[in-house]
């Protein structure tokens, strides 16, 4: 759907994105990911032309997007940044409508737009669409944010480190509900971040960039198991990248079909990475699982965690 | 989830309109006018050595129109002037002028009103237009710094939402930008009109009719009745329209 070939841009002579090749599928869920001054941010404006790259060129399905004006591509992609940037004169639903507005949707569809949107990340469309985003929770502002994005049904969503700036608890929290607007939505995301753990959780594919080139591209299975050279392994945590991949699979996938051992029950898409804290708080080596019915679906031995290869 | 309960604003019980200072301003502004040209005994006892302590050259009402015109004409220019300046040095093309325009602006600022009054007599002559020229000029400063001070307190992130959602440049400043700033802009329209108003009664040195010509007749003929009757008309239309901006500027604010 987006495609990057041989892109450069530089800044005062030095390389910001260096000769960069990258394609993005059409409802992937890419994460780049780097440490300050990698270029994984103009690698994201250049896409909408927040930036404009210096040679090579981005196609957008297959076409090369210095053919579009750039409000109308801009207006085709959903963005979202770190800092939110709602409009603090415009109630919550006015900043929803920007885009659909500047379409020309008529009031009752955007009035219908709203409230799905609100209903998606599970805010009462009744009670917050007339709020001003000075009666926000951070949290809520950053989902207004998102929500804002995907307001007009766009072919791509762009976010800047868009959890960025939020407390733990609710970063998370608004992790989980993207992983699941992802998986509703079907649409194309870029995310920027430089939080390898977000990446893992969210993506579907990670880029992870080093002064504007391209380390290693991989889904968070193939970044963890097959780290191609140090940095990677650096990057991904040295010290606790197995305990990272145990994170990537559920207790479902090991759980050997027995009747149920004395002691407590996990849901079966519980990771194993919990399975394990669970085991060492409990002082257990073996699991039982429920489905979500509730019902016994097996028991995961700690023998058998430490013994697959991945 | 972090639900917030609804953060209700309370309603304040609407005042009684007896209690509005606008509305009372105004109608002590009116009464002075009416009962001015009436108030010869008052004014007999209070200065009994003044012969004549009434201005009646021209009518009290008279005096206030034109001061009022004078204000209004030199404001509205100065409105148009400052905010069209303030936007165009806060746009892409005019950024490179902001800092010889902000110069400029401070600068003119530490002029005297007078003096600004001095130097456009010798070049248009003595009458109304050296004043309308001075205050219009001594009136655009204002508007020009909050023009530009309120374009710029506009968040960096709330502008490039703005850009990276598509808006276009005339877009931004019409529906993001200029809202964001109207507080402060008015803010400085409010200085700049006051200012006027102030010195649109010194504009009768150099021969216009304003609230002033009793003021400046009554300084140079030690006649303090009629500079207490001027002054008396000047303070309370200062007043009033600094109440009715005060008001002006509760109805346009966005922040709660």
């Amino acid at each position: 759907m987006i495609e990057f070939v041989n892109i450069s841009k530089s800044y005062d002579g030095i390389n910001a994105v260096d000769r960069l090749n990258l394609t993005i599928a059409r409802g992937e869920f890419l994460v780049v990911i780097g440490s300050s001054g990698s270029g994984k941010s103009t690698l994201l404006k250049m896409i909408n032309r927040m930036e404009d790259h210096d040679t090579g060129k981005i196609l957008l399905n297959g076409e090369e997007i210095y053919k579009f004006k750039v409000r109308q591509l801009r207006l085709r992609m959903g963005y979202a940044i770190q800092s939110v940037g709602l409009f603090p004169h415009w109630t919550v639903e006015r900043n929803i409508a920007t885009v659909p507005q500047m379409l020309g949707w008529s009031d009752q569809k955007i009035k219908q737009r709203v409230t799905e949107l609100l209903q998606l990340f599970q805010l009462d469309p009744e009670q917050y669409r007339n709020r001003y985003p000075h009666q926000l929770s951070g949290g809520q502002q950053q989902r207004i944010g998102v929500a804002r994005a995907l307001a007009a049904d766009p072919q791509v969503l762009l976010m800047d480190e868009p959890f960025g700036a939020l407390d733990p608890a609710t970063r998370s929290a608004l992790q989980l509900e993207m992983k699941r607007v992802h998986q509703v939505s079907g649409k194309t995301i870029v995310l920027v971040t430089h939080d390898i753990d977000e990446a893992l959780l969210l993506a579907t594919k990670i880029v992870l960039l080093d002064q504007g080139r391209i380390v290693q591209v991989g889904s968070p299975l193939e970044l963890l198991a097959a780290p191609i050279n140090d940095f990677v392994i650096e990057f991904v945590g040295r010290s606790d990248r197995g305990i990272k991949l145990l994170s990537l699979k559920s207790a479902q996938t090991l759980a050997r079909d027995q009747t149920a051992v004395p002691g407590p029950s996990l849901p079966c898409d519980t990771t194993l990475r919990e399975i394990v804290s669970f085991m060492a708080v409990h002082g257990v080596a073996q699991v039982n699982v429920v489905d979500g019915a509730g019902k016994h679906a097996g028991v995961v031995h700690a023998a058998d965690i430490f013994a697959q290869r991945v | 989830m972090l639900n917030h309960a609804a953060e209700t604003q309370p309603v304040r019980p609407s005042a009684g309109w007896w209690r509005d200072p606008l509305l009372w301003a105004a109608m002590a502004l009116f009464s002075l006018l009416l009962a001015l040209p009436h108030s010869a005994p008052l004014f007999h006892a209070l200065f009994p050595s003044i012969q004549r302590p009434m201005y009646v050259q021209e009518p009290f009402a008279q005096l206030l129109w034109q001061h009022c015109k004078l204000v209004g004409i030199s404001s509205g220019i100065a409105v148009l002037v400052g905010s069209a300046a303030g936007v165009y040095v806060t746009r892409r093309v005019g950024r490179e002028f902001e800092s010889i325009v902000q110069a400029l602006a401070s600068m003119g600022q530490t002029f005297p009103p007078v003096a600004v009054l001095a130097i456009a007599v010798p070049v248009v002559g003595f009458g109304e237009l050296p004043a309308l020229i001075a205050l219009a000029l001594y009136g655009t400063l204002p508007v020009l710094q909050s023009t530009i001070v309120g374009l710029q307190s506009v968040p960096i992130s709330v502008s490039q939402s703005a850009d990276g959602m598509g808006m276009s440049s005339w877009q931004r400043l019409r529906q993001v930008e200029m809202p964001l700033a109207l507080p402060v802009w008015l803010a400085g329209v409010r200085a700049s009109v006051i200012i006027n108003i102030g010195t649109a009664a010194i504009a009768s040195t150099v021969g216009a009719k304003t609230l002033g010509s009793p003021i400046i007749v009554g300084l140079s003929g030690f006649n303090t009745a009629y500079v207490l009757q001027g002054a008396l008309l000047v303070a309370m239309l200062a007043i009033v329209v600094d109440l009715a901006f005060e008001r002006l500027a509760k109805a346009v604010a966005w922040t709660a």
